[in-house]
């Protein structure tokens, strides 16, 4: 295995331009899973730990190479409280939203946000420069996504009118440091509610239906919400795996959700 | 080599003395068995089955053979010596001996200079491969007579009827041991063709025997030594690689390490059996049992390993720490292609702890009585016969006793939102606090220690005065549960001195100490330790004519008579002892007569805090009353008794390994979850010493009791919390919160 260990975004450019299989390293916590269990052995490594211009932080704009342990400080509130829900501390302090949207889980506990808050990712190569896709064209399967093979993922681009009340929540088969079953955040901006889930498609999704249907209430009421609930749970495409089942899923999500509009309205 | 640990802490028996194996292992320079290296060594791999049933149709080893580093692969056609090995019954082949019958199974293994190496011939093997249609259903099995074992029990009125009837089926999953440290063996050739091996294990005399066996070997030519172990829970009972590292040692002449990594590790031991179970329980008016009746099936997986015990153990342990003078008990243990199970902590009565204690609640509730009161009303004390064997109790049994501890401590305050993270769903923010009900279980369970049925259950130890102090011999295996500071304090305690080192000898230095399970090392070793001590101390005495034994020499009416130094003046003084508990017998063919030595009692009461409509839990506390007969270490006992309920609050509410077929769908800490900190309850421990009939100084052992009722005190308060019945565990959400809340159809 070669292992190139890139000093800024130009050598890492450079090395992904030459080498179109090499496998990006940022924190290691899902490429490190990989290659332990001999799911994945990458003949080349390219490492971005030291790629200091991929660390940079601000409302608008979250550097590939930013950490959980950060983000639980210094993000926007949903994203800090989905940080918190990330392995033990020792992942935090290595983990990367980069890696996250780069790995593109079903299960990633970052994209949830990044689709509620209609965050764009931003890619560069050597060549053409850089690109920014937005989220719903970024993600396009279960671990695929619109990256091309000479680029770099370098930020999570957030617009400026992202609604500041945000609340997630994630269901898991422990109370801490567990993949997710179910994870859902919604927020409440002036365009009305957003309501995104993870772990119940293939890639993080909108429940653009539910949203619909809340959105032309006027006024949130019990009913309200429990056909809103139902309507998220009708919506999710969820299947049944050895973590839990696509009824749990459903259920899970229509209860997540309205709980947190519960909650962003408080 | 032997590994010897000194110590500089004093104290006898009943206090907290730490333990000399405590800082290392904290700050990291304990040495453990996957920490072994030595120069010129080469590492093992091993090619497992990708079937759980399979015919192997073309095993040709030469593609592996041909790597550079490659020094040597093994099949099971270079089995020197018996083919199959097994502690209770031999019928598992060292390799696979043409059929697979669990996924995973061992096929080849492979010795090559570097680990990866090895790793990668060990997947260049060709095997081809013909699968079978896997046996998963123990059920079937059992109809079809694929059994290790069937056995019943008919004690009293098979006729007799209550007033009172409650029925219910129960299942437990199969529960994964999960040591932080994975298997690991270290052979070193000792250059006369014959090997030092350093192992993981329970009871390095047992491998002893089966190693030598499969190798062909004399006793003397191998020597199994205790290597540093990371827990065991009955993991490792049998064997894993034992056999495996000495062969690529033997075949290449070299040291040759292997070690398992975590999802090798979930294949390469045996497990908790998954257990369904069938009950009927018959009270009268007042809620006395009148008759209990069940069906039990194990599922004991490809091989015998310990099933035919466990399976008695549970059939014993049907009716729990009460009294019923009719019971009817058929118990199976069906032989599948799952994967292979055998002991861990409880070894059996854990699963029918859970189906008996949860029947007592349920007659409880159909005799409106106080779930405690019934168990009050029933509770088994020393003279009563136990329901199943009928044999009468003997030593101590404060069931009443730990009933009334358990209830007296103060319940938790009410519950607390000041962060959220202590709510079920912990730091996943899913359950605001009106979202969350609370619930109380009580539960109280019951077993044997020691070894049962008429076993020859002895341990050996040697104790040595010297002039820099005593040394304490045993080839009991320390898995990390303390039993190094239990062989000082009671040899400090009869000997007189605080100068004691316990020093771990190899299969050739002592004889066999039995193993460490079965809650057995406080009373078998340190019974052994004690009556050598004992017999030690007498013999100087006599020597020298004394009537005391001190730090400092032999008294006699208050005057020294002997320094130690006069004492070793023609070299070391010792004792050897070879310690044996009551006389245990076999059942007869209804199950009864006087099959265990004794028996330990504990109760356990949990609060717990659910989200009904998420179904999730968070376990607020666990409380226990400990039966311990005498506390020799009682920091030693919190930590048993603490760790003992996390393994039960594992059970109770997450720790299952997904079997699919024969294959495990989550053999990773990714998957199979065990609890976090954030998991843990809180746990209020009271101790209750009434001192048993044999064992050092009254005391038992409690290795494996606070597992035992720990999960069903926790289904309990589940069930109190949501108001409605729970029979199995792991208690998944989709239990709470029932299956037809879960239905909603998918938009179109």
């Amino acid at each position: 295995m070669e292992f190139i260990a890139a000093n800024d975004l130009d050598e890492a450019l450079a090395a992904k331009a030459q080498h179109a299989d090499a496998q990006l390293l940022a924190g290691g916590t899902d490429l490190m899973v990989e290659i332990n269990l001999a799911h994945h052995r990458p003949t080349r490594v390219i490492s971005l730990r030291r790629v200091e211009d991929l660390k940079d932080l601000s409302p608008g704009r979250i550097g590939a190479g930013v950490t959980w342990a950060r983000l639980e400080r210094n993000g926007h509130q949903g994203l800090a409280q989905a940080a918190r829900t990330v392995g033990s501390p020792q992942i935090r302090a290595a983990g990367t939203i980069g890696g996250n949207v780069g790995m593109a889980s079903p299960a990633g506990d970052g994209l949830p946000w990044i689709a509620a808050a209609e965050a764009s990712i931003e890619v560069r190569s050597m060549e053409r420069g850089a690109r920014t896709i937005p989220w719903n064209e970024f993600f396009i399967g279960v671990k695929r996504t619109s990256l091309e093979t000479d680029e770099i993922i370098t930020a999570v681009v957030v617009p400026e009118d992202v609604p500041t009340a945000q609340e997630f929540a994630k269901v898991g088969a422990r109370n801490a440091m567990v993949i997710s079953t179910v994870s859902c955040i919604v927020m409440q901006g002036d365009d009305g509610v957003r309501v995104a889930l993870g772990s119940v498609a293939t890639t993080p999704m909108r429940a653009t239906r539910a949203e619909e249907m809340i959105n032309a209430e006027s006024t949130i009421s019990d009913s309200v919400l429990s056909e809103f609930a139902r309507i998220v749970s009708r919506e999710v495409r969820p299947i049944t795996d050895h973590r839990s089942t696509e009824a749990y899923r459903r259920h899970a999500s229509g209860v997540l959700a309205r709980r947190l509009v519960e909650r962003s309205l408080r | 080599m032997t590994t010897r640990i000194t110590s500089g802490v004093k104290g006898g028996i009943g206090t907290s003395v730490l333990r000399p194996d405590g800082e290392p292992k904290v700050i990291g320079n304990f040495a453990y068995a996957s920490d072994l290296s030595s120069e010129n060594m080469l590492w093992g791999a091993t090619l497992r089955s990708p079937h759980a049933h399979a015919r192997l149709t073309k095993l040709d080893t030469a593609p592996a053979l041909a790597m550079a580093g490659v020094r040597a692969v093994v099949t099971q056609d270079d089995v020197p010596g018996e083919p199959l090995f097994g502690q209770e019954e031999q019928d598992q082949p060292v390799l696979c001996d043409g059929t697979a019958r669990y996924w995973g199974e061992p096929v080849a293994v492979v010795a090559a200079e570097d680990e990866e190496t090895a790793r990668r011939a060990a997947a260049a093997i060709l095997v081809e491969w013909e699968p079978v249609a896997p046996v998963d259903d123990p059920d079937r099995a059992a109809d079809e007579g694929s059994t290790f074992r069937e056995m019943k029990i008919r004690r009293g009125d098979e006729a007799a009827m209550g007033s009172v009837v409650v029925e219910g089926f129960y299942e437990t999953a199969t529960q994964d041991q999960a040591p932080l440290g994975p298997e690991a063996g270290f052979a070193i050739p000792d250059g006369e063709g014959g090997l030092d091996l350093y192992l993981t294990s329970q009871w390095i005399h047992v491998d002893h025997r089966q190693i030598i066996a499969c190798l062909d070997m004399e006793p003397d030519q191998i020597r199994c030594h205790p290597a540093g172990i990371g827990g065991a829970f009955g993991s490792r009972e049998d064997i894993s690689l034992h056999i495996h590292v000495a062969m690529l040692s033997l075949a290449t002449g070299r040291p040759v390490k292997m070690v398992y990594d975590r999802s090798e590790s979930f294949v390469g031991h045996v497990k908790r059996h998954p257990s369904r179970m069938w009950y009927r329980h018959e009270a009268d008016d007042e809620g006395n049992l009148v008759k209990v009746t069940a069906r039990l099936v194990f599922d004991g997986g490809a091989y015998a390993h310990t099933s035919r015990a466990v399976l008695a153990n549970a059939a014993f342990f049907t009716v729990g720490a009460y009294r019923c003078d009719n019971v009817v008990v058929d118990a199976i243990a069906a032989k599948t292609n799952n994967p292979p199970c055998g002991a861990m902590r409880g070894f059996g009565a854990v699963q029918t702890c859970f189906g008996s204690e949860m029947q007592m609640d349920r007659l409880a509730e159909a005799l409106d009585m106080d779930p405690l009161d019934i168990r009050r009303r029933n509770a088994l004390a020393p003279g009563d016969p136990l329901a199943t064997s009928g044999q009468i109790i003997e030593g101590s049994l404060p069931t009443l006793a730990v009933i009334d501890a358990v209830e007296a401590i103060p319940l938790p305050d009410p519950l607390d939102d000041d962060d959220p993270r202590l709510l079920p769903g912990g730091t996943g923010l899913t359950s605001p606090a009106s979202s969350v009900v609370r619930g109380v279980g009580y539960a109280v369970g019951v077993k044997n220690l020691a070894f049962s049925e008429g076993f020859d259950d002895f341990a050996e130890a040697r104790v040595v005065m010297t002039t820099a102090g005593v040394e304490v011999h045993t080839a009991a295996m320390e898995v990390g549960q303390g039993l190094v500071t239990v062989c000082q304090q009671i040899a400090r305690t009869i000997l007189g001195t605080d100068q004691v080192a316990v020093v771990w000898d190899d299969t050739s230095q002592i004889g066999s100490a039995g193993s460490t399970s079965a809650s057995r090392q406080t009373q078998m070793t340190g019974g052994a330790v004690h009556a050598a001590s004992v017999g030690l101390r007498d013999r100087i005495i006599t020597e020298h004519e004394g009537d005391e034994l001190r730090e400092d020499g032999v008294y006699r009416n208050g005057d020294r008579v002997a320094t130690i130094a006069e004492i070793c003046a023609n070299g070391p003084v010792e004792y050897h002892e070879r310690f044996r508990h009551p006389e245990t017998f076999e059942p007869d063919e209804n199950g009864q007569g006087d099959v265990h030595a004794g028996l330990v009692v504990a109760a356990h009461r949990a609060v717990v805090d659910v989200d009904p409509e998420l179904g999730l839990v968070r376990v607020i506390r666990v409380d226990t009353a400990q039966d311990v007969g005498k506390a020799l270490n009682p920091q030693a006992i919190t930590g048993q008794l603490e760790g003992g309920i996390m393994q039960g609050v594992g059970l109770a509410v997450m720790e299952q390994l997904v079997v699919d077929r024969g294959v495990i769908k989550n053999p990773t800490f990714t998957d199979y979850l065990i609890p976090t900190f954030v998991d843990a309850p809180d746990v209020e421990t009271r101790i209750i010493e009434e001192g048993d009939h044999w064992g050092p100084f009254g005391a038992k052992g409690i290795g494996e009791s606070p597992t035992i009722s720990s999960t069903p005190a926790i289904v309990a308060a589940i069930s109190n919390a949501i108001g409605k019945d729970l029979t199995r565990v792991p208690v998944l959400p989709e239990d709470i919160i029932g299956n037809a809340a879960l239905e909603v159809a998918p938009l179109s």
